[in-house]
């Protein structure tokens, strides 16, 4: 059995303890430990990655316990591919909190990135539904203290929200898998598949009401509308590094329905016909566009990115909503474009607000280092945007493209495109008063002295653009490769039999229940 | 008893909602509270109801209950405890901070004062 599937969990979960305990009153070993486990961890998932990208599965029984038993981890292109990306993400956002002073400004932040890390980590690699709750619940409780991380009213009263809100979501996902387990008596994915494809057409009530209690509950994690309201001040409010890598959670949640809907409730299944078409594309729809409209009302600069950040969930769950290969295909390359870019925004807009009074979109003097920061803004919001020539624009392409030929394509159309157009205006309104008309202002006023911010930190931000830049510039390769991980998901039979037939202690299950 | 422990989970479940439509925090979590009594009873009869059968191997035994809900209710009771203590730290700290313990999204100073609320 290969052991290094683990490591992306055991890594984290071994760092973070050695942070609070041995390292706690020494930012400087901290941020080392820090650096040096997401670098290696980095190293641990592109090998993964490297390692899976013939189309095998890695498979990791704990203990050695036969499947629909123990606990098990798998990897395959999918969950490899959303491990590197979270490494990568890691490093940049660690970097900007480290060239910022962010990590300083309260305490355990390092041993929290870490714990948070490896929920993360655990979420995308476990293969059954239980793990998938209790990786949910580690990445929660990390983010609950992130989230609140150097204090402040403000901050804590969002927390509040956030916190209260996550937690109906896990109540919620206990629901869920308590009427899955009483319907067809086991939580393991892969036997899952198996076991929901045997369910007659007379006895669907239960699971149909299983079905749609766990896709509300990822809807949640991926703010989809209705259900999107934890969103914006939380994210708004969290310190910049922390919102920067909230922007993989929501990912976490369009991971969730990619993997269930396509392996446990296929679209073709008859049990919860209706539910992805009827339901999900419109609520995707109806996110992207509320998503949109919210970076033409903001006020503030945090908002707006958080607000692009429920828009860009909205097109990426449009692209897995029409569940045809193609939509797949482009939403995983949507994933990982909005990551970066939303993840690039709130650093920016921390960048903003180091040299400003505060994020209000009102003029004011210019901040300090502008040319520079204006400049990553620009790029970011054409990104954000879906202009050319950066990936987003590429990806909207391949979300319109899935999506042609479709019922409602005209919908799905008029929709992208009319909400590309308002997220446009919405970006140059904020960067024209944010950097244009600063100049504008009466500067025979005496301006105070603000702090400019720290070279790390314009590393860090240039690091995601530069990969966002790379996205582009590669897009036929990452397609190419989304396009399997796609044909690998809609052809769910070696992962099921890899699973389940391997075998291990007590690998002749008694069947019944 | 299945009505029972489905009334049981059912008046949990309404209790829980109500409270946490009420918006100020101690409601709130007191909602949270009933809720997750709620989901762990609905767990713990997931795996069908059964009386006085053991859940673990024993001699001289023929029937016996499912044991992975009980594990299951055990892993989800740890969480909900540590959850809750987390959001009435995070609640009392809030309500300390800013004077209010409404749960909705208030961000503006003055819109507080302009709505009469207190």
């Amino acid at each position: 059995m290969n052991h290094w599937i683990i490591a992306p969990v055991v890594l984290p979960a071994l760092l973070a303890p050695f942070i609070v305990l041995a390292a706690r009153y020494h930012i400087g070993i901290q941020r080392a430990f820090s650096l040096a486990g997401v670098l290696s961890l980095i190293g641990i998932a592109a090998g993964l990655a490297l390692q899976v990208s013939d189309g095998s599965i890695v498979l990791y029984r704990l203990s050695d316990w036969a499947a629909p038993f123990g606990i098990i981890l798998v990897g395959d292109r999918l969950s490899t591919l959303m491990v590197l990306l979270t490494a990568v993400l890691a490093l940049f956002v660690l970097l900007y909190a480290v060239g910022s002073g962010w990590d300083n400004r309260g305490r355990h932040f390092h041993a929290l990135f870490q714990f948070q890390l490896m929920g993360i980590m655990g979420a995308f690699l476990t293969g059954d539904l239980f793990n998938l709750f209790v990786f949910f619940e580690v990445l929660l409780i990390a983010s609950y203290g992130l989230m609140i991380h150097a204090g402040g009213n403000a901050r804590l009263r969002a927390g509040v929200q956030y916190v209260l809100f996550n937690l109906i979501g896990s109540t919620l996902f206990l629901f869920a898998l308590g009427s899955i387990y009483a319907e067809t008596g086991t939580l393991n994915m892969a036997d899952l598949a198996n076991r929901v494809a045997m369910i007659g057409p007379e006895d669907t009530v239960g699971i149909r009401v299983a079905a749609v209690l766990l896709l509300l509950v990822f809807a949640i994690k991926a703010a989809l509308v209705p259900l999107h309201f934890w969103l914006p001040s939380s994210y708004a409010e969290a310190p910049a590094p922390v919102a920067a890598l909230f922007a993989i959670m929501t990912k976490v949640g369009a991971y969730a329905i990619i993997r269930v809907y396509t392996m446990i409730f296929p679209p073709e299944l008859e049990v919860t016909a209706g539910l992805h078409d009827l339901w999900l594309l419109p609520a995707a729809l109806i996110s992207l566009a509320i998503g949109m409209v919210g970076v033409l009302a903001a006020k503030r600069l945090d908002r707006l990115v958080a607000f692009s950040v429920i828009g860009s969930m909205g097109m990426v769950m449009v692209s897995i909503s029409l569940f045809n290969p193609a939509g797949i295909a482009a939403a995983l390359y949507y994933i990982v474009h909005s990551t970066l870019a939303g993840a690039a925004l709130f650093l920016i807009s921390d960048l903003v607000r180091t040299g400003r009074a505060n994020l209000e979109l009102t003029p004011q003097p210019p901040v300090a280092g502008t040319s520079l920061t204006a400049g990553f803004f620009f790029v970011g919001a054409i990104a954000m945007a879906g202009l050319p020539p950066l990936s987003g624009f590429l990806g909207k392409l391949l979300v319109l493209d899935a999506a042609y030929g479709t019922d409602l394509v005209v919908w799905i159309w008029a929709i992208v495109l009319g909400s590309s157009l308002i997220s446009i205006v919405g970006f140059s309104r904020a960067g024209s008063i944010l950097f244009w008309k600063a100049h504008a202002k009466d500067e025979t006023k005496e301006v105070p002295e603000m702090t400019r911010p720290a070279a790390l930190s314009y590393v860090a931000v240039g690091g995601l653009i530069s990969l966002m830049a790379l996205h582009t510039i590669f897009a036929g390769q990452v397609h190419g490769y989304t396009t399997t991980i796609a044909a690998q998901l809609f052809a769910p039979e070696p992962y099921i039999s890899t699973v389940v037939d391997t075998p291990g202690k007590l690998s002749k299950p008694k069947e019944g229940h | 008893m299945e009505l029972l422990v489905a009334s049981a989970i059912g008046i949990l479940t309404a209790g829980g909602i109500y409270l946490m439509l009420r918006l100020r925090t101690f409601p709130v979590i007191l909602g949270m509270s009933l809720l997750t009594y709620a989901v762990n009873v609905f767990l713990f009869a997931s795996g069908r109801l059964t009386v006085g059968a053991p859940p673990i191997l024993r001699d001289g035994v023929t029937t016996y209950t499912d044991p992975l809900p009980q594990a299951l209710v055990l892993t989800a009771i740890v969480i909900s405890f540590g959850m809750t203590a987390v959001v009435v730290m995070i609640g009392l700290g809030a309500f300390l901070g800013s004077d209010d313990d409404h749960v909705d999204d208030l961000t503006d100073a003055s819109d507080t004062k302009a709505e009469g609320r207190s």
